[in-house]
């Protein structure tokens, strides 16, 4: 097997570079993406609020691959053409915003509305309120479900093979049909998951114990 | 007209859905003045002190800082920085020491200098005992530490008066001695205030007038010795020596 990665490694390593660009653009700006959602449900008026509720219902509802297909396949049709890459990026920022616009959204909402009311008594305008006071407190309590997101969006990405991609799975399916062996190819592919996703989940840990308010 | 007072209040209505809470409240609070506000829960108390701040907008009524009526002006964010407010639940911000707590409005809303906010922050956490505790988050202090670090926040705007909605009443007993310290050094300084409390210590050492409110009305206003020992009202009588005997005379 370590004939194998020795042999192809630059392919495995190729696929993980864009494994881990897809995830963490797409993870990075979902959340801000998933920010302007939650302001937007929570402090916007009936109509925004109605309309992010909307927006999150139809992507929640949706599986991930069919929304994927359709602005890979469906949106040349409106002379919009995607490379592989660029259209996975911008499905997954769609899908993961819509999740972290829920795990945000009830994050703000636990934070006390006293807090707004005391930064407006200092003469902070709502927005300000927001910015400064509530939001650097709701993303901190977020982390632990936003490492959730981050894993979920490593493996989901590997779905971007299907249109093509060159991340990790395409490249190991690449590999596989050369050498026809399947299984080794596809262990080393897991365990290239498995160990980026622990160190991921460590570096997360830690930061999330550095940016914590005593 | 203009007026010398600082603070006026005139005929001041609130209403929540239906349910009308404040029903015409009138008074004024000149400089260097420090009036306190008693009367029993859900009278409106609280909601006199939103209403002037507008963090809650009064129904009918005006209200004056100085020349300004600030119940319709549009820069109410303005006006805020004017008019200090300390909570009852202290409001501090749980993501920021003592010290940011101080320095958040001076940087964000005042657009004052990093250096320069940090030594009016120090200045201020000095002036209510908390120098040494300029590094600490508000979980890591007691609930008098908390209280002071608001009065400070409030202070370092620079107001030309403070609210203070109950200031004492989430303390332990042991710990509301240091917050009144404080709030007397204050009065004497010639801040102007107006306290909602139920300290009748305070009240009667330290403020010029007392308003007894009941039912969203002023019942009865005046010099704080007058009221406890010789009051027009019966029910002012009858509630003040209430309170007497909840909370004690208090240290005079
Ligand atoms: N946001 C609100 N919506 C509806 N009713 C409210 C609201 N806030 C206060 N009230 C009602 O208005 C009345 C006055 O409330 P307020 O908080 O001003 O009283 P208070 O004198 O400060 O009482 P306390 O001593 O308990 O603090 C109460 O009957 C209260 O139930
Ligand atoms: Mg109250």
């Amino acid at each position: 097997m370590l004939d194998i990665f020795m042999e192809y490694y630059p392919l495995f390593l190729r696929g993980l570079g864009v494994t881990v660009f897809v995830t963490i653009i797409s993870c990075f700006s979902g959340t801000v993406l998933g920010t302007f959602l939650a302001l937007g449900k929570i402090y916007g008026n009936k109509f925004v609020s109605a309309l992010v509720r909307l927006f999150i219902s139809i992507i929640r509802g949706t599986p991930l691959l069919v929304q994927l297909f359709i602005i890979y396949y469906g949106l040349p049709a409106y002379g919009i053409r995607l490379t592989p890459i660029i259209a996975a990026v911008i499905s997954f920022i769609i899908n993961s915003g819509a999740y972290q616009a829920e795990y945000l959204r009830g994050s703000i909402q636990s934070i006390s509305g006293s807090q707004l009311k005391a930064a407006q008594s200092i003469g902070m305008t709502k927005w300000q309120g927001i910015r400064h006071i509530i939001l650097p407190q709701a993303l901190r309590r977020v982390i632990p479900s936003w490492t959730n997101e981050f894993i979920y969006m490593i493996k989901y990405s590997s779905l971007a093979y299907v249109i093509g991609a060159k991340e990790l799975m395409t490249e190991g399916k690449l590999i596989a049909s050369r050498n026809y062996q399947f299984f080794n190819v596809y262990f080393i592919v897991a365990l290239i998951y498995l160990v980026v996703i622990v160190i991921f989940v460590y570096l997360f840990n830690k930061i999330e114990k550095k940016v914590t308010i005593p | 007209m203009p007026t010398k007072h600082l603070l006026r209040i005139e005929n001041l209505h609130h209403s929540f859905e239906n349910e009308e809470v404040l029903k015409g409240i009138s008074f004024s609070l000149d400089k260097g003045e420090t009036k306190v506000i008693v009367g029993p829960s859900g009278t409106g108390k609280s909601t006199v002190l939103n209403n002037i701040i507008r963090l809650v907008p009064p129904t009918r009524g005006k209200i004056y800082l100085e020349d300004t009526e600030i119940t319709s002006a549009k820069n109410i964010n303005e006006i805020r920085q004017q008019i200090g407010f300390v909570f009852q639940d202290f409001g501090l911000f749980n993501h920021l020491t003592a010290k940011g707590n101080v320095m958040i409005g001076l940087t964000k809303v005042k657009k004052m200098d990093k250096n320069e906010a940090e030594e009016l922050a120090l200045f201020e956490l000095d002036r209510v005992g908390l120098k040494d505790y300029a590094n600490s988050y508000p979980s890591q202090l007691s609930g008098g530490q908390k209280q002071r670090v608001g009065i400070a926040r409030a202070l370092a705007m620079q107001p030309k008066l403070i609210l203070f909605d109950e200031p004492t009443s989430a303390l332990d007993p042991e710990l509301t001695g240091e917050v009144l310290k404080v709030m007397r050094n204050l009065a004497e300084e010639g801040m102007t205030m107006l306290v909602v409390t139920h300290e009748m210590g305070f009240a009667r050492s330290v403020a010029d007038e007392l308003i007894f409110m009941e039912g969203g009305n002023i019942v009865e206003q005046g010099d704080p010795e007058k009221l406890f020992t010789d009051p027009d009202h019966k029910r002012t009588k009858e509630f003040l020596f209430q309170l007497t005997n909840l909370y004690g005379e208090g240290e005079k």
